[in-house]
């Protein structure tokens, strides 16, 4: 390697400079309208305006209802605005709320109980739904698969590799339990004939 | 009303819900006329948000008509067409008064680590979102704003989140003249991030994903080098050889928590969620960018814990920056932007459904088939 084959990381400056502006200009509509540092909507971070946010209000009116609200031990109060879309309820309600109750946010414990409150909360529905006008299906959506070309839409993509374990992500635990009343309706089978033997 | 609802995970359908109503003198009600999936709505679909409540209407990108207003709204009237934030902000507590509206302290009971957005699971405030036929738009003086004539709608509900992240992570980048800027990720985000990196003065701009029409439109709609990492055995030794060995200035991360690429963390992380997410794009930035270079994250990552490199960004000495974007902050200057044609958003979107058709649009965007960009949701009749 001669002196001037030595890559720029082991030199003062980069071997080959960034293009000029002229040239730049003519080939990128918009090069360098932003190109003060200092002149761009996020700089700097904190930028202390409050008259220019739209609020007429110190503190604003709380919105009514916030007495049992779930919240995280973090706030001080339930926030004076909030949502109110599907308020806790059943089993999976009582796990996040316990979740919210009794860890931060800083404890990993709060946010595997939230999982969990998921997972109980998605099997539930499913389970009620499958005696409902509307049962659920493991997953939704896969009429695209043929008709948005589920094949050749992939063909050469790395990502096959995990899609292929895709249906057993969303179809594993309909599987699990649908083995486990299998199995449990067989033993009870076993069980009711072998008494009224 | 008709909305789009979650079921668990891989699973969401369409049903009838009550409208909403005014529950604060400063909500309004608007009726969407235009909604989008966002690629932060992927990991709610695939259950890797912790309290994501069956029953959740998701959808943080829309545009709409004020269909009715509390007793203080000031600024906005009943038949105004707006463009919402994804950021719900009060605009009063210590964070909005800085500018940090995606950070507001005020509209989330349910974290204190992250604000409030639309239709995003209760960890951020279990508001129900704007794939569906009205939608809760608290703080109705704050955040929305009438959408100027001249725009077109489909540039003003992507600039409501996709266009903003990604010109607000190139921001984030502190991208000084001449720069060599390389955004990972080819969807929405990173495809706005690699045009607003040239208005920012970047010398060169090299864009990494591995879907052949993403790459494409990098080359085309942002004028970017491209790289389908697929393609090479080692993405950040690659990154180094197209560098002269010095690593890229910048890096911007437009991945977020379901990264491809390595398939140990993507298996752990959003298969069999036994951390927050895969971290490979965010380790690729930090082992991919320069010493002493700056790595941008606005991909999005989870509350629970990831694998992620942080002894090499500390022996590096690099800046690591981030935060989900302050929407609104970046209209006036974006708004010029669209206006001149230096950004455009709507040369993104590949796909509109009706809202009835909505599970097979989540299908097609997370599988990415088709094609597919950036898909749009259009309420009302089918
Ligand atoms: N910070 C914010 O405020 C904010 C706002 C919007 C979106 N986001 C996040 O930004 C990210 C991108 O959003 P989007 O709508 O563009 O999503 P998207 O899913 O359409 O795009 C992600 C792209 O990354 C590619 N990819 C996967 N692994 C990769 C890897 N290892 N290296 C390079 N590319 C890889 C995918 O092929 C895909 O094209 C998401 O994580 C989203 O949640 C954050
Ligand atoms: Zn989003
Ligand atoms: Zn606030």
């Amino acid at each position: 390697m001669t002196d001037d084959q030595i890559p720029s990381a082991y030199v003062r400056d980069k071997r080959t400079p960034a293009p000029s502006r002229e040239e730049l200009r003519a080939r990128i509509p918009g090069w360098g309208v932003d190109l003060d540092p200092a002149d761009r909507p996020s700089s700097p971070k904190l930028q202390y305006a409050p008259d220019s946010t739209g609020a007429h209000w110190d503190f604003p009116e709380r919105q009514p209802g916030w007495e049992g609200r779930e919240r995280s031990v973090e706030h001080a109060f339930v926030t004076p605005v909030f949502g109110t879309a599907q308020p806790l309820h059943g089993v999976s309600g009582a796990i996040r709320g316990y979740a919210y109750r009794r860890f931060s946010e800083a404890r990993l414990a709060h946010w595997l109980l939230l999982v969990v409150g998921d997972r109980v909360d998605a099997g539930g529905a499913h389970l009620r739904s499958l005696v409902s006008r509307r049962p659920d299906v493991p997953a939704t959506g896969l009429r695209s698969e043929v008709t948005a070309g589920g094949l050749s839409s992939r063909s050469g993509r790395s990502d096959r590799r995990h899609h292929v374990v895709d249906p057993l992500v969303a179809a594993g635990p309909w599987a699990a339990v649908a083995g486990a009343v299998t199995l449990g309706g067989r033993v009870l089978w076993r069980e009711l004939s072998r008494r009224h033997r | 009303m008709r909305a789009m609802v979650y079921r668990g995970p891989y699973s969401v359908r369409v049903e009838d819900k009550p409208i909403p109503a005014i529950e604060h003198p400063n909500d309004a009600i608007v009726r969407v006329t235009l909604a989008a999936i966002c690629g932060s709505d992927l990991h709610l679909y695939h259950g890797l948000l912790p309290d994501t409540r069956v029953g959740h209407t998701f959808g943080h990108e829309f545009v709409g008509v004020v269909e009715a207003v509390g007793p203080s709204v000031e600024r906005l009237s009943v038949g105004d067409r707006v463009m919402v934030p994804f950021n719900i902000s009060c605009g009063s507590c210590w964070f909005c008064a800085r500018g940090l509206l995606s950070n507001c302290h005020n509209v989330n009971p349910n974290a204190t680590a992250v604000g409030g957005i639309y239709g995003y699971s209760h960890t951020t405030g279990g508001y129900d979102g704007g794939q569906a036929e009205y939608v809760r738009v608290p703080f109705a003086d704050v955040g929305p704003v009438p959408i100027p004539d001249w725009m077109h709608d489909e540039d003003a509900v992507l600039l409501t989140d996709a266009a903003a992240t990604g010109y607000f992570g190139a921001q984030l980048g502190e991208i000084a003249e001449g720069d060599t800027v390389v955004v990972l990720g080819a969807g929405p985000v990173g495809l706005i991030a690699a045009q607003s990196s040239w208005l920012m003065g970047a010398g060169r701009v090299l864009v990494v994903d591995h879907i052949a029409e993403r790459l494409a439109k990098a080359a085309t709609m942002a004028h970017a080098e491209t790289l389908d990492h697929d393609t090479v055995d080692d993405v950040v030794l690659e990154l180094k050889r197209q560098t002269d060995f010095l690593g890229a200035d910048v890096v911007i991360d437009a991945v977020g928590a379901e990264a491809d690429g390595n398939l140990t963390q993507q298996l752990a992380g959003a298969k069999l969620k036994l951390q927050g997410g895969s971290a490979t794009a965010l380790n690729w930035a930090i082992d991919g960018v320069r010493k002493g270079g700056t790595v941008s994250v606005v991909g999005a990552y989870g509350p629970i814990p990831n694998a992620v490199k942080f002894g090499d960004a500390l022996n590096k000495g690099l800046t690591l920056r981030m935060n989900q974007t302050p929407v609104k902050r970046q209209w006036p200057r974006m708004f010029e932007h669209v206006r001149n044609g230096h950004l455009t958003p709507r040369a993104m979107v590949t796909h509109r459904f009706p809202l009835e058709e909505i599970p097979e649009a989540y299908h097609v965007f997370s599988a990415k088939l088709d094609g597919c960009i950036k898909p749009l949701v259009v309420p009302g009749p089918a």
